[in-house]
């Protein structure tokens, strides 16, 4: 993924005004989508369930390198922990942060349990692999009747509550997922930047050298699956308890290669990188609405053109959030 | 039981001989560049369609063309996509030659989402009626039924590979692609053209691969435009199963395969007492592909090669 110089030559005149005016619209978004009609705030929420996906996913294919094809499995595990456990299917009703735990253990149970057999495959078949994997969590979900409902999912989820107060409102919904979104992006921002980001980083360019300087790869590689999948497992929840019903539809291997999607063109290994991109892929389509059915086609076209043009995204990876604040208070 | 157990090898026999076509696409993109070709399963689908096409272009009629006809049909429909292969390896995997390993996996799933996309809007989401390509009778072996469609496809996929396997090993141009395949560095200091192997296998393996199209069409009698996602998955798990890089890999990998998949089809609810119904037939494959790739990477007939030469390190 790495061994592309991303560094781009800027210069710093022009690009402060620019990375104000990005900043200042990101944050006019955030602010306004309180008052926007619900239309909108669905939209700025489903953004921000594909922003809190891609931060999980480039754990694993931006920062250790390691191309995951099989995301949407524990988003999958995540949504149908909060729909068995919040639903009239098993006739539970657990609150809602209980669930978040619980979820998020069973995602780093997967995580581990995904990450243990690949340790040792690179590269390309541990992409095969993890698409596999996801695939046949898909098939499953899709055919345990009794327990998952199959095609027709679970339906009449129970409403998300915080502290006595109701989440269920896409509004409510909205601060619930803004608040995870910078939580989980602050934390996952300071891995990065811990000594274990610096050995992931390690692996990326290059895993033998890692090893041969002592970096336990077993140790570091498992840590990123299981992060990643804590982190789509919670996401996972949160859409189910917005939608308050979930299918495997949801989950097909599209999902996964959006979310892959996401993390190319905004920029590999880089926060920053994830919220723009998946802010040009899923604002696009609403965009073009009217093209419906030819958006897909410009994204599989952008996907390769930004591949061989730009390979390392829109934000290239050394441009992470402390270059953008020093760039918005540079002198 | 006798023919029953002949029908289900008739049916193994003829998916297999599907799959292997496929699996041959990805086996030999995978010798020469080290790539896995996501957008392979769609060379397979736009066979179909290219078929479809050229046949209702030809004759407004579909139906009762003669079998001139729809051998030369046959012909131009993988010609046809044995040059788009050509194409989308020029723009899109050709720039990245010598980037890193998963730029081009990443630039391959791009393709498949365009080439699926495309089709989707030209020719619409829903699945299309396809004309058989064999005159359909029913033949009566050892109490079991078999179809000539099925015979028509066994001959035709086993022509396809044999002609393959003596190009591959007999002629000039199998000699550059072997070459390449071995090493791509030591090839060119030879002076091999790379290019010119390379442009072959994009042309071999998508007309392998668009004839599996038009063979599974005309079995099944329809095609739509994401029919190449499973089953390319599906061949792909044989090539690795073969051993990814391997020819005879790669078919010896599709039966077995098809074999695994008919028998747990047909045993599945009967062995777990109707706990796991034949709905698990696609888990199985992935199943087999996941533990093929953690017990022998290599696969049946791949070479050994240890996990640390397989990864490619940039030359500079």
């Amino acid at each position: 993924m790495s061994s592309i110089d991303t560094s781009v030559p800027v210069s710093t005149g022009g690009s402060k005004v620019l990375a104000w005016l990005v900043v200042l619209a990101a944050l006019a978004l955030l602010v306004a989508t309180p008052f926007l009609p619900n239309y909108y705030v669905r939209v700025v929420n489903g953004l921000l369930i594909y922003i809190l996906l891609g931060i999980g996913l480039n754990i694993v294919v931006g920062y250790a390198g390691l191309l995951d094809l099989g995301f949407v499995a524990f988003y999958a595990v995540g949504a149908y922990t909060y729909a068995l456990l919040a639903s009239p299917q098993l006739d539970l009703h657990l609150p809602f942060l209980l669930i978040v735990v619980i979820a998020a253990g069973l995602g780093l149970m997967a995580g581990i349990l995904l990450g243990i057999p690949v340790l040792k495959l690179r590269g390309d078949y541990l992409a095969i692999v993890t698409l596999g994997f996801g695939e046949i969590i898909r098939i499953i979900v899709n055919n345990v009747d009794w327990l998952t409902g199959g095609p027709k999912g679970i339906a009449r989820l129970d409403k998300a509550s915080v502290a006595g107060i109701e989440l269920a409102r896409p509004v409510e919904i909205y601060w619930l997922l803004l608040v995870c979104v910078v939580v989980i992006g602050t934390l996952v921002w300071r891995m990065e930047r811990s000594i274990l980001g610096k050995a992931w980083a390690a692996i990326r360019e290059d895993q033998d050298a890692a090893r041969g300087i002592g970096i336990n790869t077993t140790v570091a590689k498992l840590t990123a699956f299981a992060t990643s999948a804590m982190i789509g497992s919670i996401a996972g929840v949160i859409f189910a308890a917005s939608q308050r019903f979930v299918s495997p539809e949801s989950f097909a291997l599209q999902e996964s290669v959006l979310i892959v999607l996401m993390i190319v063109v905004g920029g590999i290994g880089n926060i920053l990188g994830v919220i723009v991109g998946a802010a040009i892929l899923i604002l696009m389509p609403e965009v073009l609405r009217e093209f419906a059915e030819w958006r897909v086609l410009f994204l599989g076209l952008l996907m390769i053109v930004l591949i061989i043009l730009r390979p390392g995204g829109m934000i290239p990876r050394t441009f992470g959030p402390d270059k953008l604040i020093r760039r918005l208070f540079s002198r | 039981m006798l023919g029953t157990i002949i029908q289900q090898v008739f049916n193994a026999l003829t998916i297999g001989s599907i799959y292997a076509l496929i699996a041959l696409g990805y086996t030999m993109v995978y010798g020469v560049l080290r790539m896995i070709n996501f957008a392979h399963g769609e060379m397979f689908m736009l066979g179909a369609y290219a078929a479809f096409v050229i046949l209702t272009l030809l004759i407004g009629d579909i139906g009762n063309a003669g079998v001139v006809i729809l051998a030369l049909v046959f012909f131009a429909a993988v010609i046809v996509v044995g040059l788009i292969g050509v194409g989308v390896e020029r723009l899109a995997y050709k720039p990245l030659r010598h980037s890193n390993r998963l730029a081009p996996m990443l630039s391959s799933l791009g393709v498949s989402l365009s080439l699926v996309t495309a089709v989707q809007i030209v020719a619409g989401p829903q699945p299309i009626g396809f004309p058989s390509f064999f005159p359909s009778t029913r033949f009566d072996v050892l109490g079991g039924t078999v179809t000539s469609v099925q015979i028509g496809i066994l001959i035709a996929a086993l022509v396809l590979m044999v002609a393959l396997y003596t190009l591959v090993n007999r002629s000039r141009a199998g000699i550059i692609v072997r070459a390449v395949s071995e090493s791509r560095p030591t090839a060119q200091l030879l002076g091999i053209n790379v290019n010119l192997a390379i442009s072959l296998v994009f042309f071999a393996g998508p007309v392998l691969g668009a004839a599996g199209g038009i063979l599974y069409a005309s079995y099944y009698g329809i095609m739509s435009p994401t029919m190449g996602a499973v089953i390319g998955l599906k061949a792909f798990t044989a090539a690795i199963l073969g051993g990814i890089g391997s020819i005879p890999g790669a078919m010896l990998g599709a039966f077995i395969l098809a074999f695994v998949e008919v028998a747990g089809t047909a045993l599945l609810p009967a062995l777990t007492g109707g706990l796991l119904g034949t709905e698990y037939r696609d888990v199985l494959a992935f199943a087999i592909l996941i533990l093929v790739l953690l017990v022998r990477p290599a696969g049946i007939l791949g070479e050994p090669v240890s996990e640390e030469s397989m990864v490619y390190k940039r030359e500079f």
